[in-house]
């Protein structure tokens, strides 16, 4: 197993590579450039913006510099459009932000959309399956920039209970609308992930034998058919993992969290070549980590599996 | 024991001073002030820069100009009033200017501002490897050796600015600028302190290490977020300020700022397009519309890449008159923006709009002329003309362009398609004029019409429709040395008016919502530059 994990660390490393040479390669074919504006810049100040980047320099010679600053000195350069801020900053601010809220709506939809699986798949067919499905159909089809202003109608304009956004240091009352704006969907995938597995698994041979032996119904879910069914759902859960934790642009847009998601956006709008690169290698790094992270766990859950 | 209570009465006697003067009224009007004097306002997106010297947009500059403090500021009108300076002489051929600073200005680490503060700022702007943006502003004040000093062939202190001493500071111009006065009024021209730049690098720009020397310092600042600002204890005129907590909160959505606005979270936020005649009936004290120095207009493109019908002149005009501009402001826009004929906005101070004929007919009058025009340039039912039109993907710009391609289509027998792209691609596209019409908008640096008239000279970077008249560009030289050069601005924009190298559309306004409780918004200041410390919060 050991062995295993260190072969898929080093295989990262040429993967994380040809990343950033694709990113980059595409990032440079994409017309336009981070000083285009409504008003061109004089021929001069633009020379002079482009020294000062390095930009004048050939691309392989400014692609191999930016590779060494970041194995050398884990610096991933500066942000041409927040000339007051570094990628190194703007991703040492706006991560923790991401994060925070992207590990509650894990925890969130993890939690409540197992539970409306399971219980849906238990009374399958009965008006508590129909409702379980029904709810997370609508939280599946009400994207995140429909609840998020409906969230802040209720809660903030309506209710007065929660501040409409902005991040306050990571205030529990400025948290709970980015959670539940961004666990609604995934929730409502995990539910109907969960109640086909688990139906699945409650109709196999086993867990017939379970019955038969007589164990009450509470035992034969917990112990017998949950880790089974939970195979499906690992696959799932480690790109919706990653997806959590970097963000979710409109969330930090409607929200004003602060986070990076939005930072990428804007990033790739206005051409900020390192911040673009500087994300998508933090992205990248993740999905890395933890595909790795799920291979193992399924090891774990199911015996069949071995490294 | 007597001391310890003389101590105690006495800081209780400070405390209830303090308590009504936070509860008191204001000393010159006379209205009661709220307790909690503070300012929250929304701005778009994350701040590019907010170091005076680097400051690129509108958002930054509101920021700087409530931290730091240049020579002159701008009243609620836009008039001139003393900043750091408290007089300035011209020389008789308007090309040395002295200003004369104050000696009570300081640093909010409490070093006194000097001369010799803004020469180190205007040479940082100029030299090359400070890569500011905004290096061409130095450029357009036409300092002596600017030029050679920005393309990095004389050092910055050769620049035509020198501190005679700690508090005259001297300019040399290249030549004579009317405006000059008014340009010392913008950010990029603010004094930056020496020493915090160079102990904090890039840094500086962040709390516990920005000095500043306006009414208030930096004390948060959460990247995408928001900015706080806070009294600063050193400002010579701090006496006189009511607002104590100026905050601009990051919000990228419109409708999400109007919400936190209506649930009391901002005191101020934009209107977001087509809902100010609505919100203005709803809230008629705080739906407000000032004029804004943008105008839209349509690039023509007028080389060979061009639509070849499009060079005749009078198919260029029938186009502009068959554009209702009225439908367009009151219906497609309704924000209370204003029809354009002209380049130059009409809010621009001392500018009179030129005489046209067709400005003052009626819209059917346009009609009828335009399809007069068609039919002598050889356009009808028989040949009907097709233009391309390009804008960078937003709604608004579609649903102007969708109507007066309604308008063209209606009128004329002109199909217009429509054609959308990522701003990047657009301004490509643009630029290397791979267009025929293309959607575009200008605004004013600086109050003075040339800040318009400028982009369509023939040389102009900004001349994106290629527009080349020798008798415009010699109008416009004439104005830079003209005792009083509106004549000859006027006579620029009457041949705009008769060329129609661009199609005006409208002249932009700013519509916003502001709390009723915050006085001393400078509405009538064409340029909307605000300063917090003239604000104040009275009581509900």
């Amino acid at each position: 197993m050991l062995s295993y994990i260190i072969r898929r660390l080093l295989v990262a490393i040429p993967t994380i590579l040809i990343l950033i040479v694709i990113s980059y390669v595409l990032m440079f074919a994409a017309p336009g450039g981070p000083f285009n504006s409504e008003r061109p810049l004089p021929a001069q100040v633009l020379a002079n913006i482009e020294a000062r980047y390095g930009l004048d320099r050939p691309y392989l010679v400014q692609m191999a510099d930016y590779v060494w600053n970041i194995v050398a000195r884990f610096d991933f350069g500066p942000s041409f459009q927040y000339r007051d801020q570094n990628v190194n900053s703007i991703i040492r601010q706006g991560f923790p932000v991401t994060l925070t809220y992207g590990l509650w709506a894990f925890v969130v939809s993890v939690v409540i959309g197992v539970v409306l699986g399971v219980v849906a798949a238990i009374r399958h067919n009965t008006w508590t399956d129909y409702l379980a499905v029904g709810i997370s159909v609508g939280a599946q089809v009400l994207p995140n920039f429909v609840i998020a202003p409906i969230l802040v109608l209720v809660f903030t304009l309506w209710l007065r209970w929660l501040p409409g956004g902005g991040w306050n240091g990571g205030a529990w009352q400025n948290v709970i609308m980015p959670v539940i704006a961004l666990a609604a969907s995934y929730t409502a995938s995990i539910a109907r992930i969960m109640r086909s597995s688990m139906i699945e698994v409650l109709n196999s041979p086993f867990i017939r034998t379970a019955r038969a032996k007589g164990l009450p119904t509470r035992r034969i879910i917990l112990r017998h058919a949950l880790k089974p069914a939970l195979v499906p759902l690992l696959s799932y859960l480690g790109p919706a993992f990653v997806g959590m934790i970097t963000g979710s642009f409109v969330v930090d847009m409607y929200f004003s969290t602060g986070g990076i998601g939005q930072f990428f956006v804007n990033s790739a709008l206005n051409r900020d070549y390192p911040v673009i690169m500087g994300i998508t290698i933090l992205m990248g790094a993740l999905t890395i980590l933890f595909s790795l992270v799920v291979d193992v766990l399924y090891a774990w859950i199911d015996p069949k599996i071995r490294y | 024991m007597a001391f310890r209570t003389m101590m105690l009465a006495g800081s209780m006697l400070a405390l209830m001073a303090g308590s009504a003067l936070a509860a008191g009224t204001h000393p010159v009007t006379g209205e009661p002030l709220a307790d909690n004097q503070s300012f929250t306002y929304r701005v778009l997106d994350e701040f590019p820069s907010i170091d005076p010297g680097l400051i690129q947009d509108v958002s930054g500059s509101d920021v700087a100009r409530n931290l730091f403090e240049g020579l002159l500021n701008q009243d609620s009108e836009g008039n001139i009033v003393p900043g750091v300076a408290e007089s300035y002489d011209v020389s008789d051929d308007g090309l040395t200017y002295t200003f004369h600073l104050r000696n009570n200005a300081k640093w909010s680490d409490g070093k006194p501002v000097t001369a010799g503060d803004f020469v180190y700022a205007w040479r940082r702007v100029a030299d090359p490897a400070t890569a500011s943006e905004y290096q061409w502003y130095m450029g357009l004040m036409a300092l002596v050796n600017v030029d050679e000093v920005m393309a990095g062939d004389l050092p910055t202190d050769q620049l035509g600015v020198v501190a005679l001493d700690d508090h005259t500071l001297e300019v040399h111009l290249n030549e004579a600028l009317p405006y000059f006065a008014q340009m010392v009024a913008h950010t990029t021209t603010y004094p930056v302190p020496a020493w915090a730049i160079e102990e904090w690098g890039d840094a500086w720009a962040q709390p516990g290490h920005m000095v500043s020397n306006g009414a208030y310092v930096l004390s948060e600042r959460v990247p995408q977020e928001k900015i706080v600002m806070t009294r600063n204890a050193e400002y010579w005129d701090n006496d006189n300020t009511i607002i104590d907590t100026v905050t601009a909160l990051i919000i990228n959505d419109e409708n999400a700022a109007l919400t936190r606005y209506l649930a009391g979270e901002l005191d101020r936020t934009d209107i977001p397009a087509g809902q100010y005649p609505s919100l203005h009936e709803q809230y008629p004290d705080q739906a407000t519309s000032v004029p804004n120095l943008c105008t839209y207009y349509f690039n023509v493109n007028l080389t060979d890449s061009g639509n070849p019908a499009l060079q005749d002149v009078r198919v260029r005009e029938a186009l502009a008159l068959a554009v209702d501009r009225d439908v367009l402001v009151n219906n497609v826009l309704a924000g209370g923006q204003v029809p354009a004929f002209s380049l130059t906005h009409w809010a621009i101070a001392g500018w009179q709009v030129p005489e046209a004929d067709y400005v003052g007919w009626t819209q059917a009058e346009r009609d009828a002329r335009a399809q007069e025009l068609m039919a002598e340039a050889g356009y009808g039912a028989d040949n009907p003309l097709s233009v391309e039109f390009i804008y960078n993907t937003s709604e608004s710009h579609q649903s102007i362009a969708v109507a007066v391609g309604q308008m063209w289509k209606q009128k004329l027998g002109v199909t217009m398609t429509l054609s959308n792209m990522e701003w990047e691609t657009f301004l490509d596209q643009r630029a290397n004029m791979d267009y025929e019409l293309a959607r575009a908008g200008w605004c004013a640096d600086y109050n003075e019409p040339s800040s318009f008239l400028d982009i369509m000279q023939s040389q102009s970077g900004y001349n994106d429709s290629k527009y080349n008249s020798p008798e415009y560009d010699a109008l416009l030289a004439d104005a830079r040395t003209a005792e009083d050069p509106m004549p000859d601005y006027e006579a620029a924009e009457a041949l705009l008016m008769r060329d129609f190298p661009v199609i005006p559309l409208y002249f932009y306004a700013e519509v916003f919502m502001l709390n009723d409780d915050i006085k001393g918004w400078p509405y009538d200041n064409a340029q909307q530059n605000w300063y917090a410390r003239d604000f104040y919060r009275v009581a509900d």
